[in-house]
């Protein structure tokens, strides 16, 4: 097969569809948005679900029926879908089901660097580390493999450096098709009531172990004799930097890192005079060697912040006290101009309102110039967090708390927050604010089940969100077009906060980069990469 | 071309068309039979911040992001944030800066980014004609002419000051 130069997101998205997964569901979350976008080009069907927990479900419910499913999102996504995954390890599957997470070591552009290793090892998952988009091809097949073969959800993580960076990748021949879907009815690994669920533990751990004795014999990983001294574990792209860093060590380039093939790291360590784990975030391979006996030598604890390179990596490696490296701060991004966030929170900011804030462009108004957002933990947290918020303050200051949520994300896990509002009312009542801009704008202006259309652009049914919360029971609901009705929506605002009473306002007004994009034509199926 | 892992880094802010322009650069390499590596943060890009692309061919590339101090040629199309990315040139780097491109004579300054590809083709060896196909695949038809102009204006400006 010719070679070609893809992203690491395209390579898995090739990956996919040459396993012949027959599904891929997912939420965006940079850097993971583009492989369903890529993997619908080539001609797969892909779609975006509400969160990542319901695209999780949906892959397994296409595993259950024995075909090929995966499912695509950030590490913090893997939080919202960890009850499926914990789980449906436990059922294991009939077909293929591949989680594709995406990490952020450096937080690029995410909350947290939180470690998706430590979800395979807490889950008992099989985990994939690519270290380029090679890797990123190869192991996407491989984890459709494994899953299958032993029935097992399989992890794949990524990471930004992965996503987004662009090597020279071989493919090979596509899968002769995938397994034809068909009902199996099969309740004791179906349902995991507890009398189910124990035997399905143990058959967990035995295919753990079977799959670590595949791992240390013909496992993706690979040994590179060196000459000197030194020797280094590693995966992830962090392989690369340091392969650069230290051309003349001795390399294991562990490709699954959960389960580990011990007994060749026991080994390789034991070979080398010095041997050290160079891993990006947490050190679970290190922590995992040491309790084996194998014999490390000490890495600083620098290594976990932020992402590796070349020279971080010469760093570590000649135990200089690693400085800490200044992140250097160019030009911030802000809101567009014309940006409807802009008008809300200038809005928000003059009638000196708390703000419990959430995640998306709009989180942009936290920063200078406007610094008008109060709170932001994680997607849908604005809800409960003002409630909270009004519960605790006292009056005077409780009255100015409004929570503001974008539309996709209110849709992702806001939801749920609304109900708690309608339920536990606090004595001033409460303001909700729904930004709907129509789309997602903060990962590159994707679909949602709000926007009336597909991952593919094909007409679909659309939330509506003031019927949703007259539904809840919520007394004052209100659309505005922020711009048009700018007066309107200020007065609206000022009566809620006097009131003590629930009210839910929509600012509509598309975004102006997703307006431009809509004119744009629909992109053709089937194409190549 | 030798065997040294040439190492390009184009920097400018979100819309300027730096992910573009090293698109094309890497494209270039690649169907040229090199070993290219290259590397960018997305996501906020679209906004209007700071973004840099990496890109690296040779005949083996190792990390996919340039090492400190190895920054060989860099395509600056936002002069201010020259301090950002001056601690990565090598010693005998080239810096090329939107200020060499002369706007009024752009057919629209979006063509910029190309233009400042035209400066850098000064130094490479790849021939004009593998330059104009890649940079037709990446553009579309209707901007063709107006970027093709923008590319020989970059290369002809580099070569006059070479000379
Ligand atoms: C659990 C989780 N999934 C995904 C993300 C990535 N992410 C951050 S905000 C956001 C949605 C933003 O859309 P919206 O709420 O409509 O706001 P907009 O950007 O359009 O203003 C996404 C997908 C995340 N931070 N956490
Ligand atoms: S992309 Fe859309 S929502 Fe985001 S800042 Fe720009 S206009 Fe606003």
């Amino acid at each position: 097969m010719t070679r070609k130069f893809l992203m690491g997101n395209e390579a898995v998205a090739l990956g996919a569809f040459h396993a012949r997964a027959k599904r891929g569901t997912g939420y965006p979350g940079t850097p993971s948005s583009e492989i369903l976008d890529v993997f619908n080009r080539l001609g797969g069907a892909a779609a975006w679900a509400p969160n990542e927990k319901v695209a999780a479900e949906v892959a397994l419910g296409v595993a259950f029926a024995g075909t090929r499913a995966f499912v695509t999102m950030k590490h913090v996504g893997l939080n919202v879908a960890a009850d499926v995954l914990f789980t449906a390890a436990y059922s294991g599957v009939d077909g293929a089901l591949v989680f594709v997470v995406a990490d952020d070591p450096g937080m690029a552009s995410s909350q947290n660097e939180q470690d998706t290793a430590r979800y395979a090892v807490a889950a008992g998952v099989p985990l994939l580390e690519p270290a380029d988009s090679q890797d990123a091809y190869d192991f996407t097949r491989l984890a459709f493999a494994v899953s299958e073969r032993w029935k097992i959800p399989v992890l794949i993580k990524l990471t930004t450096r992965v996503c987004h960076s662009g090597t020279v990748v071989v493919p090979r021949p596509e899968d002769a098709e995938a397994p034809v879907a068909k009902f199996n009815r099969d309740i004791k690994s179906h349902v995991m009531v507890p009398g189910h669920a124990r035997p399905a533990h143990r058959q967990l751990r035995k295919k753990l172990a079977e799959i670590a004795e595949w791992n240390i014999k013909e496992g993706p990983n690979r040994r590179i004799e060196g000459c000197g001294d030194l020797g280094i574990i590693t995966a992830g792209v962090a392989f690369a930097h340091a392969k650069e860093a230290a051309p003349d060590a001795a390399f294991y380039k562990v490709g699954m890192s959960y389960p580990l093939p011990m007994k060749n790291l026991i080994e390789f360590c034991n070979d080398m005079k010095r041997a050290v784990v160079i891993e990006e975030n947490d050190p679970c391979m290190r922590d995992a060697i040491l309790a084996a006996g194998g014999n490390l030598s000490h890495v600083s604890e620098e290594m976990r912040f932020g992402e590796l390179n070349v020279h971080r990596i010469r760093g570590l490696l000649s135990d200089d006290t690693p400085e800490v490296q200044p992140v250097p701060s160019g030009k911030p991004p802000g809101l567009c101009a014309g940006c409807p966030h802009d008008r809300v929170f200038r809005i928000l900011k003059q009638n000196d309102c708390i703000v419990a804030g959430d995640i998306g462009c709009y989180t942009l108004a936290a920063l200078p110039p406007l610094e008008a957002m109060d709170t932001q933990i994680c997607m849908g947290a604005s809800i409960g967090m003002g409630l909270g918020l009004r519960h605790a303050l006292p009056e005077k200051d409780a009255r100015r708390v409004v929570s503001v949520i974008g539309d996709s994300t209110f849709v992702h896990s806001g939801l749920t927050g609304l109900a708690e509002m309608a339920y536990n009312v606090p004595k001033t009542g409460h303001v909700l604010l729904i930004l709907d801009n129509g789309t997602t704008a903060m990962t590159g202006q994707q679909e949602h089940p709000g926007t009336g259309r597909t991952l593919d652009a094909e007409p679909a049914s659309q939330l509506d969100y003031a019927k949703v919360a007259k539904a809840m029971n919520i007394p004052n609901v209100f659309v505005f077009d922020v711009v048009k009705e700018k007066d309107a929506f200020e007065q609206a605002l000022k009566n809620a906060l006097a009131k003590n009473e629930l009210t839910v306002i929509i600012a509509r007004r598309p975004c102006v980069l997703a307006a431009a994009r809509l004119g744009a034509q629909k992109k053709p199926k089937g194409g190549a990469l | 071309m030798n065997d040294r892992t040439i190492n390009v880094r184009i920097a400018g802010l979100g819309g300027m068309g730096v992910l573009r322009s090293s698109l094309i650069l890497a494209e270039l390499a690649f169907r040229n039979g090199l070993d290219v590596k290259k590397s960018e943060v997305h996501g906020m890009a679209q906004r209007g911040g700071s973004v840099c692309s990496d890109v690296r061919f040779g005949v083996a590339v190792g990390s996919p992001m340039i090492p400190s101090g190895e920054v060989n040629y860099l395509i600056l199309m936002e002069e201010a944030d020259l301090p950002l990315y001056q601690m990565d040139l090598s010693a005998d780097a080239t810096v090329f800066t939107a200020s060499q491109i002369p706007l009024t004579r752009l057919a629209t300054k979006r063509a910029l980014n190309i233009a400042m590809l035209g400066l850098l083709s000064s130094e490479l060896d790849f021939s004009q004609d593998a330059w104009r196909d890649v940079i037709h695949d990446y553009l579309p038809p209707k901007i063709h002419a107006a970027n093709d102009d923008a590319f020989a204006l970059g290369r002809a400006i580099a070569q006059g000051e070479k000379q």
